[in-house]
């Protein structure tokens, strides 16, 4: 770890993103500034799973439920308007999703855990608490304003779980694995926050 | 002098914008003032950092696009969801400062000593680092040949454009051309390759700069033709981070 | 958004391991192929900065910087070879 140094200097006029000027300040938690991009972010090459080799899997050491894409699409899907903020300081106000609620995969299992962890192409995991993910909080989204999700922002389909940072939207997603302890997934094991409130500024683990 | 590019300490620096050049309608030349600035090789790139008044920072690479023993010029083109390119291309004024660190880089070097002949190819803005080579090379009376093969999209486009209009520059303009061009009029491929770049056997020292796709193209056709992989030197551009 | 290379990075890995590393040749720990560091896949703008073996994609190195401390994992690469850092 090495803590490197700066000269203070502010870049006069500097604003960074693109910023919306008009965003309700209520909308933006700390530390963000609200942008009409939308950022691409990335650990790892996109992933290209056919959707004829696409599933979603519910497991907990064995696989208790699997959806092949059709299958998937056939679930009661609803429309998702909601606000994201990403730990890297950008928000985006009011996007527009379509998506199959978790509660109703869910609600095809027998479960008792506290905790899932996230599995997606490319290796990528994050964890989240079950009560995060439950209640008509989650996502898994298959259409991002109006149009199939694409594949750089995480289609066929992502996670979407608005109210923790976005890095828990996990991009890519291949199934849940539910787990009766919370368990780091990828960046978490790195330094960023097992729980990753934007409202409590939760960015790194220790916040 | 130059060893200070490659180890001691590499801390933030002021850097004050002495000159703005606009190249194209897209891309602007900074050159900046950096004091105890310790000289650069042909081939590096500066870290530049942007700081907002609330302490959000944003930080980019860039090729210096002067020799070694001229002021650093920055070349900057304009992305269009960029968050830092917006800036420099379009609000910086001479007697702005922004954090500089550096010079930075080992790999993407050409020093009068690592001979020749050289084949340099460049896609857009990847033509930065080019220029210090081009230069450092005319500067320091070396006598290794040297072809620059440049891709752009018009020749609005071309970057430096008097200062490339030599004999040693071959362009190829992909999506539109004026009037009478001879030149070449598609993307860079092995054909192009095959004509442009010295042979194989003459074991050609190949600097590669642009965009991701361009680099890997052009890198994979060159050891198809035969030029030696370790004799390739490869820097991709991008975006980090927007769009 | 299409990966850069180490080149990119070469500012955040000087300040790291106190020196230039593009010419660090790096094993990795996955196909064991041995390149420049220059010349591995650099995926950035995400939480942190991945950066992957070319030819296997196996992750060599992450790096990530809580509250102004980079911190980095080394641990997807079996060997570095530190270049010659000349004074």
């Amino acid at each position: 770890m090495k803590r490197e140094t700066d000269t203070g200097l502010v870049s006069r006029g500097f604003r960074g993103r693109r910023r919306s000027a008009s965003a309700d300040p209520a909308r933006v938690p700390p530390g963000q500034s609200v942008t009409r991009d939308f950022p691409v972010l990335s650990a790892g090459p996109t992933p290209h799973t056919p959707l004829d080799q696409w599933t979603f899997s519910i497991e907990n050491g064995g696989v208790l439920r699997t959806w092949m894409w059709e299958e998937f699409r056939a679930l009661p899907s609803e429309p998702v308007t909601a606000d994201i903020h990403c730990v890297t300081r950008w928000s985006k106000l009011d996007t527009n999703w379509q998506g199959v609620s978790v509660d109703t995969l869910l609600a095809e299992v027998d479960h008792h855990a506290d905790y899932v962890l996230v599995l997606c192409d490319g290796g990528y995991t994050t964890n989240l608490p079950i009560d995060d993910v439950t209640g008509g909080k989650a996502w898994v989204v298959h259409t991002y304003e109006g149009e199939p999700l694409d594949h750089e922002h995480g289609g066929p389909a992502r996670l979407l779980v608005p109210h923790l940072y976005f890095w828990k939207s996990a991009k890519w997603v291949r199934g849940l694995r539910l787990l009766d302890e919370d368990e780091p997934g990828f960046w978490e094991t790195y330094g960023y926050h097992m729980y990753g409130d934007p409202w409590r500024e939760q960015r790194y683990a220790g916040d | 002098m130059a060893g200070t590019a490659l180890r001691g300490r590499l801390s933030w620096r002021v850097a004050t914008v002495t000159a703005v050049v606009d190249e194209t309608p897209r891309v602007r030349s900074l050159q900046l003032d950096i004091p105890d600035w310790p000289g650069h090789l042909a081939g590096q790139h500066v870290d530049v950092r942007l700081a907002t008044e609330d302490g959000y920072r944003a930080e980019r690479p860039y090729s210096i696009a002067s020799a070694p023993g001229e002021a650093p010029v920055i070349t900057v083109e304009r992305l269009e969801h960029g968050e830092v390119s917006p800036y420099l291309t379009e609000d910086v004024r001479p007697g702005d400062a922004f954090e500089i660190r550096g010079p930075i880089g080992g790999y993407f070097l050409w020093r009068p000593d690592d001979g020749g002949p050289l084949f340099l190819a460049a896609g857009g803005s990847g033509v930065a680092p080019m220029r210090a080579i081009l230069r450092h090379r005319r500067h320091s009376m070396s006598k290794v040949k040297a072809r620059l093969l440049y891709s752009s999209r018009t020749v609005e486009d071309i970057i430096y454009r008097a200062e490339l209009a030599g004999e040693e520059v071959v362009h190829t303009l992909t999506r539109a051309q004026p009037p009478g061009w001879t030149g070449y009029t598609r993307r860079v491929d092995a054909g192009v390759l095959r004509e442009v770049a010295w042979p194989a056997d003459e074991q050609p020292l190949a600097f590669v700069c642009g965009p991701t796709s361009f680099v890997e193209s052009v890198a994979g056709d060159l050891v198809a033709l035969g030029y030696a992989p370790g004799r390739i030197k490869t820097e991709r551009f991008g975006a980090t981070g927007g769009r | 958004m299409e990966a850069l290379d180490g080149n990119a990075i070469a500012g955040v890995l000087y300040q790291v391991f106190g020196g230039e590393m593009t010419t660090a040749q790096a094993e990795c720990g996955g196909c064991r192929t041995r390149g420049p560091l220059a010349e591995c896949k650099v995926y950035l703008g995400g939480p942190g900065l991945v950066v992957r073996c070319r030819l296997c994609h196996n992750i060599g190195i992450v790096l990530v910087e809580v509250r102004g401390m980079m911190c980095v994992d080394v641990g997807g690469l079996s060997d570095v070879e530190l270049p010659a850092w000349r004074w």
